[in-house]
């Protein structure tokens, strides 16, 4: 019961650093915006889908997916930025649940995606984006991406305690990132990627995360899938089992680090 | 009773290469204040980690409040305070709300957390900018804010890291007296610190260390006769320098020493005032006219030079080249 109520605050202290400097809710949201329009403006006239509605349909699970992938560079700066301070130092002093500080911050980071998700999905709408699949299965979707934001934000939690620098963390977390959202079938075909790549594409948990929102979302997952691979046939599970290895793995080692960051 | 004891603490680094803390003990009276004394790298920093359950040692023994540290650490979080050597209070947030967000974590509930937290405020007078974000706060600011972070529940011990470091003078003060202030209430202390003048002032006890380890202990008074009575200072031009040596080694009735870079010739005297007429007098006998004297009450500085050969703290980078050119003029 401690331990809950020890991460409550500290969630409720992300929330509070959002409320204190609203930059970093409004640049968090304005980048992934600007993402939207650009490639609906730039890309959206030149691509062709072959589905109803245009490339916005297809690129919006990208654009959602991408984002969410950031959390992950989002929560390894903050964490690192607070052991640079010392503040873990406090933290670890006090009587309270040792691993509520960085459940809490990956809570609080989730629930920055659910803004940063709103303002995406309405910026959408804007510009064409309609889901076909019914209020439930949107919604359905939407919790995916928040999920996979979460366990994403476990690996940023050791990568932010592997390095105490913030900046070098924010550098390597998009270095890893950046690559990863792009070697996918987030904004183009897979299918122009040299053989190798394409192999890469296919089993990215980017692509598969991409492919179950789209077909969440109402669309037929023919962009990108190169073949009838496990994949791009199994979007959903692949993506669940992807998650839950993410967890599996990051969870107990991250906990475990934390416990011992000083040693 | 004991509200401190670290018993043989051993903590290494990089795989032993850096040993930190080599075989280090101490204790502290229930009550009382020790200062651990010590130059950057000496291992205070280390000793107050794993006596605040941050660190474990790898090997040796520490007990705080009569609770096991490497036993029971969570315990042992339950009676200390821990102020750090940077603030480790959120900058973004405001004093008012770092302060509710640590009693909430104290548990003591939203409407005592608040109620604490304006106390504490109230207290370090910091309530003016309570509502402010710490990044305006000035350094004595932000460190008044961390220590009252560290007293929301009342700690038995408190552990002070360095708690003045890098303050400007008007900010130490204000430091010290809050400390002084505490002190009277009755908490057990422990303070590191590099400023021989600070442990002078605030503690009961000085335990001074070097690499990883306690080199002398007891109080000011007992370290200060270590190095004996009072010092005669002359400052005089270069050529000067061999003969004022001498007279002041025959009033002295002991060997001068000479610092080159400053030209200073020093030795210590035993009558005082009357040794330095004395040695003005046949110094102008012999036309030589000192270009700064002084008679100087041995300092902890002396204590720590006599007791490690170098120097506690290094105050400017001349000070600290000067200092590496006698070094080197040594070897």
């Amino acid at each position: 019961m401690r331990a809950v109520t020890d991460t409550l605050i500290i969630t409720q202290r992300q929330l509070r650093l959002l409320t204190r400097v609203p930059e970093v809710l409004i640049f968090s949201t304005i980048q992934p915006v600007m993402f939207v329009l650009l490639f609906r403006y730039v890309f959206g006239g030149s691509i062709d889908t072959g589905q109803p509605g245009g490339y916005v349909q297809l690129l919006m699970p990208g654009i959602f997916v991408q984002t969410v992938a950031f959390t992950l560079a989002g929560t390894a700066s903050g964490l690192a930025e607070d052991m640079k301070k010392g503040l873990i130092d406090r933290f670890r002093s006090l009587p309270i649940s040792q691993s509520a500080l960085v459940i809490g911050r990956t809570l609080g980071d989730s629930l920055l995606n659910i803004v940063v998700l709103a303002v995406m999905g309405i910026a959408g709408y804007i510009v064409g984006w309609r889901p076909s699949s019914g209020l439930l299965n949107v919604a359905i979707g939407f919790l995916f991406l928040l999920f996979f934001g979460y366990a994403l934000s476990w690996v940023g939690i050791f990568v932010g305690l592997s390095a105490t620098d913030a900046r070098v963390v924010q550098n390597v977390s998009f270095l890893v990132t950046f690559p990863l959202t792009f070697l996918s079938n987030a904004f183009a075909p897979t299918t122009g990627m040299p053989r190798a790549l394409q192999y890469f594409a296919e089993w990215n948990p980017v692509s598969t995360m991409v492919a179950a929102c789209r077909e969440l979302f109402g669309l037929e997952n023919k962009f990108g899938a190169t073949a009838g691979s496990f994949p791009s046939e199994n979007p959903l599970l692949t993506s669940f089992i992807y998650m839950i290895i993410i967890m599996a793995i990051f969870i107990p080692i991250s906990v475990r680090k934390y416990k011992r960051a000083a040693d | 009773m004991k509200s401190v004891i670290a018993e043989d603490l051993v903590k290494t680094y990089r795989n032993g290469a850096v040993r930190a803390l080599d075989h280090l003990s101490l204790d502290v009276e229930e009550g009382t204040v020790l200062s651990v004394l010590g130059p950057n790298g000496a291992g205070k920093t280390t000793s107050v980690r794993i006596l605040a359950t941050l660190l474990r040692p790898d090997s040796g023994r520490a007990m705080v409040g009569g609770i096991d540290v490497i036993k029971h650490p969570e315990k042992v979080r339950e009676v200390i305070g821990l102020s750090g050597q940077y603030a480790a209070v959120d900058e973004i947030l405001t004093g008012w709300d770092n302060l509710v967000m640590f009693g909430q974590l104290y548990h003591l509930g939203k409407k005592a957390s608040v109620a604490r937290a304006e106390e504490l405020l109230e207290r370090f007078s910091l309530t003016e900018s309570a509502k402010r974000p710490i990044k305006t706060y000035s350094g004595g600011m932000r460190r008044r804010l961390d220590l009252a972070a560290s007293l929301i529940v009342k700690p038995k011990v408190l552990f002070l890291d360095e708690p003045t470091t890098g303050l400007d003078p008007r900010g130490r003060q204000e430091m010290w007296s809050v400390i002084e202030e505490l002190v009277k209430g009755g908490v057990t202390l422990l303070l590191t610190t590099q400023y021989l003048e600070e442990a002078d002032q605030l503690a009961d006890e000085i335990a001074v260390i070097d690499h990883g380890k306690v080199i002398a202990r007891g109080t000011s008074d007992a370290l200060k006769k270590q190095v004996g009575g009072e010092r005669l200072e002359i400052v005089v031009e270069s050529h000067n320098i061999a003969k004022t040596m001498e007279v002041v080694a025959n009033i002295s009735g002991n060997k001068a020493t000479l610092d080159e870079g400053l030209r200073l010739v020093s030795a210590p005297v035993s009558t005082g005032a009357t040794a330095l007429i004395e040695t003005l007098r046949s110094l102008d006998d012999a036309g030589i006219h000192p270009l700064d004297v002084s008679l100087k009450r041995p300092s902890l500085d002396d204590v720590f030079l006599s007791l490690t050969g170098h120097a506690a703290e290094e105050k400017k980078e001349e000070d600290a080249e000067v200092g590496g050119r006698r070094k080197k003029a040594k070897k």
